[in-house]
């Protein structure tokens, strides 16, 4: 076998390999959009589930996975910032910051499942909350410090030395220059950062199996102590739980869920690409 | 201390990074409202004591420093010195020029935004004076929204001098400010250099030595940490005391 033959089959070889990566995620997307897609109608999106769930809309558990986002994120922004901040721009190379730093490493590699048990313990049992919003948020928040700190800490190291040293230069303390002139500058890589750790946690149930979600309830999340509907827990509900359960509701779910993650990200990618094309320096 | 009026004056300053020792024993005194210039071949820590006389060598890690550097009477490194309030009474302009990734407006206004937060119209006025200054007013006076990444290097760096021009500090240095720009360029700032220093006293860190004997009263030379000579540039380049200062203005190393 010559040179050129031998090169073409290992191309071959090699592009099949990755088309592989490829065909799972497109089968997921055509099954869950086919199958889905009947499901999907106003009614579905904005009315309470009936008839035990297997008619009626999933507006409790779409409303249920937004509070618990945006307040997990509200949570977990501000103590991931600070702690990427401390991290970047003030943190000597000591003992204390190698320890914070593979804290923050083994953070991201938990099990969502240990997640969910720390969660139950400290917030639901000790603390009190009971199995509610806050419960879960506090336990998603937690999951989403490490995606957070370190993104926002690539971010801040990026932004020039030579702004700072303008900055010091000019009398303005190392705070203000932080405040007014890192950051400022990083905030489009926190963004894309924080969106992505969201994303990646708006489809978690472990975490939220004992903190936060619910089976069913006949009304929508008034407090932050209430027990709420969620898409993901909703989803594995209807799927085993129930039965007779209409299978285009189940895969209609489904693409609900997915369509609210691949937009997240999608929005991600999408402030990303415009920041980079903005940038000059 | 009534035997000085240098606006900056160094005592035995010696400057060591880690073990390396990049200043030894300068003493220098730099006149007011006079273009000192300071040359040597590079590493030969000119850049390292520009950066003693605002602190920005506090930045660098595994920085010490010993002897004695006084602004006016007041000594910076041992005297309590508030560093923000120094950094603005002694300002610094960059080798490269390094404008914000702001508009040309809120470039100049950087400073003062953060230090005295003026009206508007106060700011107006202090910015229009600012650009004046530094001769940027005209071409630029319909562009003050516009973006400072799109001007020319010279106009950056002009406009870097006016951001730090209004914050109104005592001390300008000048770091190598015109090793990027072109020969005409040079020559537009150091025609604004002359016009500043009736402001301002001006020390200006050159690997240029015609620059150094162009614009500035006074030379320093320095080679391994050490001042070599220093006293009135016509005198630094015409008849020169040391052996080692005369091998270089003739280019004899360097």
């Amino acid at each position: 076998m010559n040179a050129k033959k031998s090169q073409k089959i290992a191309f071959a070889v090699l592009l099949a390999t990755t088309l592989v990566v490829v065909l799972p995620v497109l089968i997921i997307i055509i099954v869950i959009i086919k199958e889905g897609i009947p499901a999907i109608n106003w009614q579905f999106l904005t009315t309470m589930p009936s008839n035990g769930m297997r008619s009626g809309g999933i507006f409790p558990a779409i409303l249920g996975t937004i509070y618990l986002v945006l307040l997990s994120v509200i949570i977990a922004l501000p103590v991931g910032v600070m702690a990427a901040i401390y991290l970047n721009e003030y943190a000597q190379d000591n003992l204390l910051t190698r320890i914070i730093k593979l804290s923050i490493v083994n953070l991201a590699g938990v099990p969502s499942v240990v997640y969910g048990l720390f969660g139950l313990g400290l917030f639901v049992i000790f603390l009190k909350f009971g199995v509610c919003l806050l419960s879960g948020a506090l336990t998603l928040a937690i999951m989403e410090l490490p995606v957070i700190i370190t993104t926002s800490k690539e971010a801040l190291s990026s932004v020039p030395l030579s702004f700072r040293e303008v900055s010091l230069s000019l009398g303005v303390s190392k705070w203000q220059t932080i405040r007014y002139v890192v950051l400022p500058h990083a905030l489009p890589g926190i963004m894309t950062g924080t969106i992505l750790s969201i994303a990646r946690i708006a489809g978690e149930t472990a975490p939220i199996l004992f903190t936060a979600a619910a089976f069913y309830i006949p009304r929508l999340p008034g407090s932050l102590l209430d027990q709420i509907m969620v898409l993901p827990y909703h989803l594995f509900i209807i799927s085993t739980q129930i039965p007779n359960m209409p299978s285009k509701l189940t895969y209609g779910t489904a693409l609900v869920l997915l369509m609210l993650v691949l937009t997240m990200n999608l929005t991600a990618i999408v402030i990303r690409t415009y920041f980079r094309k903005n940038k000059k320096w | 201390m009534t035997d000085h009026n240098g606006v900056i004056r160094t005592e035995k300053l010696n400057l060591f990074y880690g073990s390396f020792r990049a200043l030894k024993d300068v003493d220098i005194e730099i006149a007011p409202n006079q273009i000192t210039s300071l040359i040597g071949p590079s590493g030969c820590g000119k850049s390292t004591l520009l950066r003693v006389f605002n602190r920005m060598n506090d930045t660098i890690e595994g920085v010490k420093i010993t002897g004695r550097v006084y602004n006016g009477s007041e000594d910076i490194y041992h005297g309590g010195t508030d560093i923000d309030i120094l950094r603005r009474r002694i300002g610094m302009v960059f080798q490269r020029p390094n404008p914000f990734p702001l508009s040309v407006y809120e470039n100049v206004a950087f400073g003062l935004r953060i230090h005295s937060f003026p009206g508007k119209s106060a700011l107006d006025g202090i910015i229009e004076e600012s650009l004046k200054s530094v001769l940027l007013w005209d071409e630029l006076k319909d562009r003050l929204k516009k973006s400072a990444l799109n001007l020319s290097l010279e106009q950056k760096q002009r406009l870097c001098i006016a951001r730090l021009v209004a914050v109104r500090p005592d001390i300008i240095l000048l770091d190598e400010p015109c090793s990027t720009l072109d020969p005409m360029a040079t020559l537009k700032i150091e025609e604004l250099m002359v016009e500043l220093k009736k402001k301002y006293t001006i020390i200006i860190v050159t690997h240029n030595m015609q620059q150094a004997a162009r614009v500035s009263d006074d030379t320093g030379f320095m080679l391994l940490g050490e001042l070599v000579e220093f006293g009135k540039t016509s005198k630094i380049f015409t008849s020169p005391v040391e052996k080692k200062t005369e091998d270089y203005i003739t280019g004899r190393f360097g």
